[in-house]
């Protein structure tokens, strides 16, 4: 019995198949990928749980917003009270850079944070503050921490912060923790 | 006369198309692995504010997703023009949040539960009212790890504000 070859498959369709199943992903599909700053909330405070211990004002930084998008940094003096604090108004670009110099003062300046680890950021806006100011402002704090911590990474280690073994950047992280409180919804106004 | 005679005519030859399907086929799977499906319908204007400092959200299964802003033109006859909340396909109350983050842990395996993140993408143009009353119900509902969903680039698109 003589063996009959068996006929070819015309594969000349087979780009438009292809091409159709392209044409369907490139439609159904988004090239959107997820990146945004990550926060963590604090937990609802209950009544009955002790409020934590006030923090010293001249460890707390903090960065007003009002409705108009104005922006009041407040910080430094080591009295009581709130009432010799350091107050400026400045712009978005602004804060980045006070923020640093507020961090890694280590004491040097009394008026300013003792160190890293005790100081905090508090970050205050309106019910009428723009998302797009909110979201600039939390980019200019996480900033200060990234160029911080990407500073100690160069001196130690002479890499950057994200290049760092996990041991080497805990440390740093350590040592630059990113405390960045978003307080309680307020009316400021303005 | 000539030893090497012209076969036919001259002219070019066809070019083969046989290698066209695995063209189209690199180019298919580029696709697939590179996008992601396209879960919900938008209903919001959805313009993200810019900024530099952001990370990549690791596990997509463990993210839910808030939208907020605007309703579409198309949609804006019948729900306004004042900011909404989008949860999946619906705009939803604030009131339907806690419902809703319970609804997405149960989705999850048990272990995971504790490591959904909530992603807002919120439209820049949204007052941080509506965003402050969201972030509080997240707090109510235990849903504490969030993420702002931001595109790349300078604050405020690089002007000075």
């Amino acid at each position: 019995m003589a063996r009959r070859e068996a006929p070819e498959i015309n594969a000349g369709s087979m780009a438009d198949i292809a091409f159709l199943l392209l044409i369907f992903f490139l439609v159904t599909t988004t090239m959107d990928v997820d990146k945004g700053i990550s926060r963590k909330l604090p937990p609802i405070i209950e009544d009955f749980v002790e409020p934590p211990p006030p923090i010293k004002q001249k460890n707390l930084f903090t960065v007003l917003v009002n409705s108009s998008d104005d922006i009041l940094v407040s910080f430094g003096r080591s009295g009581a009270g709130t009432d010799n604090r350091e107050e400026r108004y400045v712009q978005a670009i602004e804060v980045r850079d006070l923020a640093k110099v507020f961090i890694s003062n280590f004491g040097k300046d009394p008026s300013s944070s003792d160190n890293p680890q005790k100081a905090v950021i508090s970050l205050q806006n309106d019910r009428g503050t723009s998302y797009e100011m909110f979201i600039a402002i939390q980019n200019e704090l996480t900033a200060a921490f990234t160029e911080l911590r990407n500073e100690e990474a160069m001196n130690r280690h002479s890499k950057k912060y994200k290049e760092l073994t996990k041991s080497q950047a805990d440390e740093i992280k350590d040592l630059y923790p990113q405390k960045i409180s978003e307080a309680e919804p307020v009316n400021l106004g303005g | 006369m000539s030893k090497f005679k012209r076969k036919g005519k001259g002219g070019t030859p066809g070019i083969s198309t046989a290698s066209l399907p695995d063209i189209v086929f690199m180019l298919l799977f580029f696709f697939m692995v590179t996008t992601t499906m396209r879960e919900v319908d938008l209903k919001v204007k959805n313009t993200k504010p810019n900024a530099t400092e952001i990370q990549k959200l690791e596990r997509k299964s463990l993210v839910a997703y808030v939208y907020v802003g605007s309703p579409k033109d198309r949609l804006a006859t019948q729900f306004g023009t004042e900011p909404r909340i989008q949860l999946n396909d619906a705009f939803a109350k604030l009131s339907d949040i806690g419902q809703w983050v319970e609804t997405e842990r149960e989705e999850r395996m048990e272990a995971e539960r504790p490591l959904l993140t909530i992603s807002i993408k919120a439209d820049k143009k949204v007052k941080m009212g509506l965003i402050s009353d969201l972030k509080q119900e997240l707090r109510k509902a235990q849903a504490l790890k969030i993420n702002y969903s931001a595109t790349p680039g300078e604050i405020f698109g690089g002007k000075k504000k």
